[in-house]
């Protein structure tokens, strides 16, 4: 398929995995995160670690929206979802997350109405259609979809709608990385920026981590080839001891962002002071919310939410897989207690968190599958 | 590296061994269902089904015939051998380009049959019908009925109709069973397949669940793609006549795809199953689809498609059988089955890397981003 298979290609990425290779430092073990979860998904849908030598590790961000949502705000969803006349709607990968009480399936299997939607847009023509329901999105995710969750809400406004609203949980990538650096037990040589998130806030906001932090971060697409010309670039970096940031992706990724979805951005929303992130805790300054100008579109002050803080489960360690300080087996309930059928923690939920990740593409020893798989 | 680092490298190896070791362990616990009310994932034909007819109907229902869970049931009687089978259909919509729900009704009935070396005879067909539903509409699905059970050469010999009120029902579900004859002398099976052995697929996946998931009209894409439903018992008489003796295991790769026959055939024969991403066929329309709805065609329903496990002497003439067929032109070899690790589905993707393929837990969900 054009577009798709020229950044798949095989013999490229044996190429590029030799000059990997051989930037690798004797006696040197290098650690790079991959910020976003559609990378950590590429990297177990394509085998990709089986190009990169032994001595180089990829830990696996909290740049999954669906992974960092912390229970009490699926319960929040949850009791909105349960009121009478309320259609709820979500994102595919949402619909399994667990809370203090259960999921939106679960819920939905209880009779609450939740219907799985693949845009904003589609919540809207759900609100349309049943005037006399109250129609509310949960509008999730980073930078990436909260353009066109705001772009969502401008249309509602414009049209007058006034039974459909959203429930704001969309999260700023740049605080959590912050919080990821300051974090005393982490050690990583570098990142693999966001390629999506890039393509609204653009690439100068990372600059701060070259700058003040001394990491080089690239920003990169969501292709195997993409990812792995990524490591190869940080490992120059690192070779030739510089820290800057770059942009790998950049067929897709302005420099300046996209301003215009910045702008819409502002529009409808503003910073919350303060947001837990699942595994975290709180971030300030990390997240956003409806402006008051657009309370009629809010669900947050239309419904009695509880707004209660759940504590993650004890036994959860997801918080230390976000910050790359355990790896995903290294979990005391990774495979166990905590599996895709019975998540605990939400790594394990969607298939871009890195514990489900880890569960589902990698679970087995590489010796073992690349002896099983030769040909 | 330094003997430290090498220490810390081997100690680390050991740990995560020990670590999915004790998954494994874990993994072969008999299946119970946590659930207190059903979900859409324990009809999505991914674990959450798995646990739950393990749990619940093998549970209650317990016998030889039934522990098998093949496809069909195969019955020694007086007679001879029969397999019987039973399916129920509730795909929405009702019509989607290629088929509606009484060809798949028909056609998945007598694919269950001949997926056991059946000839397919018999069927039966109940309807579950809502007040309100179109008796135009229930006069169109009943005559794609009685076409496909023309073409695949069975009668529909007895039926049931029941009425329930609007809203309990989304306008009408179709359940039939069928009987065939088992006159070859064969015993397929998921637990048969063998280190050595070849898997073929006889044509290009997922037409019909991306067809069905476009039909819906949710997404808002279009695409020209129809429903690949057909009866297949043509396609096995042909394939068993030429490999009879060779052919281990048939499965059409209904709900949860070519991944979950693939899984169900390593974990009953404890063997690995080993597949090839670049040759497993898939129709550009197919790839542009899953790819932008972030699932992987693996897992995406077929209706017209099996997957045959076969001896590796026989699987030169198993694929020829195959693609002197119209149905199984577009066949292929996609994998083969080797000893280790059993029980594991294994894919060298096309990009050059491996990964593990594991059963889904419910429907593939679109990921976010």
């Amino acid at each position: 398929m054009r577009y798709v298979d020229e950044f798949r290609d095989a013999a490229t990425a044996r190429a590029l995995s030799t000059r990997i290779a051989a930037l690798c430092e004797p006696g040197r073990r290098y650690k790079f995160m991959e910020v976003c979860g559609g990378h950590t998904h590429t990297i177990y849908k394509h085998g990709l670690e089986d190009y990169l030598p032994e001595t180089i590790s990829l830990v696996h961000g909290p740049g999954c929206p669906v992974c960092v949502i912390p229970m009490g705000r699926v319960d929040d969803a949850i009791a909105i979802a349960e009121q009478p006349d309320v259609i709820m709607t979500s994102f595919g990968d949402m619909m399994r997350v667990p809370g203090g009480r259960g999921s939106f399936f679960d819920s939905k299997a209880a009779g609450a109405d939740i219907r799985m939607v693949y845009s904003p847009l589609d919540a809207l023509k759900i609100a349309r259609k049943n005037p006399d329901k109250r129609v509310v999105f949960m509008a999730i995710g980073m930078e990436t979809t909260a353009p066109s969750t705001a772009m969502t809400v401008l249309r509602a406004a414009s049209e007058e709608l006034e039974n459909f609203s959203i429930f704001c949980n969309h999260v700023m990538i740049i605080p959590a990385i912050k919080a990821i650096l300051d974090s005393p037990d982490l050690r990583l040589d570098g990142f693999i920026g966001p390629g999506h998130v890039s393509t609204v806030i653009g690439c100068r906001p990372y600059e701060y981590v070259a700058r003040d932090y001394g990491k080089p971060l690239v920003c990169s697409g969501f292709e195997p080839l993409d990812i792995l010309e990524s490591v190869y670039r940080l490992m120059v970096q690192v070779a030739e001891g510089r820290c800057e940031v770059e942009n790998q992706y950049a067929r897709v990724v302005p420099w300046a962002g996209n301003p215009k979805a910045l702008q819409v951005i502002g529009e409808v929303m503003e910073l919350r002071p303060h947001f837990e992130w699942r595994g975290l805790g709180f971030i300030s300054h990390s997240a956003l919310r409806v402006r008051a100008r657009y309370s009629a579109f809010d669900a947050e002050r239309i419904f009695d939410v509880p707004g209660v803080r759940v504590a993650d489960p004890k036994a959860c360690q997801c918080g230390e897989v976000l910050k790359g300080v355990l790896k995903p087996w290294e979990c005391k309930v990774f495979g166990t207690a905590c599996t895709p059928e019975t998540p605990i923690g939400t790594c394990m939920v969607s298939s871009e968190g890195a514990c489900a990740a880890y569960y589902n593409f990698g679970r087995f020893s590489r010796d073992r599958v690349r002896e099983a798989t030769r040909s | 590296m330094n003997t430290t680092q090498r220490a810390d490298r081997a100690g680390e190896t050991t740990r995560e061994q020990q670590v999915l070791a004790r998954i494994a362990k874990v993994r072969a616990r008999r299946p119970k269902v946590r659930e207190e009310r059903i979900t859409l994932a324990h009809g999505a034909g991914g674990k959450a089904t798995h646990t739950l007819i393990e749990a619940v109907f093998v549970e209650a229902f317990r016998n030889p015939v039934l522990e098998q869970l093949e496809d069909g049931a195969s019955l020694d009687t007086e007679a001879g051998r029969l397999a019987f089978t039973t399916d129920s259909f509730v795909v929405s919509p009702l019509f989607f380009p290629g088929g509606n729900i009484g060809d798949l009704a028909v056609n998945g009935t007598v694919n269950d049959l001949a997926m056991c070396g059946a000839r397919p005879l018999h069927l039966s067909a109940s309807f579950i019908l809502e007040e309100g539903f179109p008796v135009v509409d229930l006069q169109r699905v009943v005559a794609s009925m009685a076409a496909a059970a023309q073409a695949a050469g069975v009668q529909i010999v007895t039926g049931d109709t029941k009425v329930v009120e609007r809203g309990k029902a989304d306008g009408c579900y179709v359940t039939t069973a069928g009987v065939g004859l088992l006159d070859r002398p064969l015993r397929l099976s998921a637990s048969a397949a063998r280190p050595g052995d070849v898997v073929l697929v006889s044509g290009p996946i997922g037409d019909h669940g991306i067809t069905v998931m476009l039909a819906r009209g949710e997404l808002d894409i279009s695409a020209d793609i129809r429903s690949d439903t057909a009866a297949l018992n043509g396609l096995t008489a042909r394939l068993l006549d030429a490999a009879g003796a060779g052919v281990r295991l048939l499965r059409d790769a209904t709900r949860g795809g070519v991944a979950t026959i693939c899984n169900e055939a390593a974990v009953a024969s404890q063997v690995a199953v080993v597949l090839d991403e670049k040759s497993v066929p898939v129709r550009p329309v197919v790839t542009g689809a899953a790819e932008l709805l972030g699932i992987d065609p693996l897992y995406v329903a077929c209706e017209g498609r099996l997957v045959a496990v076969v001896a590796p002497e026989h699987a030169d003439a198993a694929l020829a059988a195959l693609r002197a067929h119209p149905l199984g032109e577009g066949a292929t070899v996609i994998g083969a089955v080797r000893d280790d690790p059993p029980g594991l589905v294994l894919l060298r993707t096309s990009f050059g890397g491996t990964r593990v393929v594991d059963l889904l837990v419910g429907d593939p969900l679109p990921r976010i981003c």
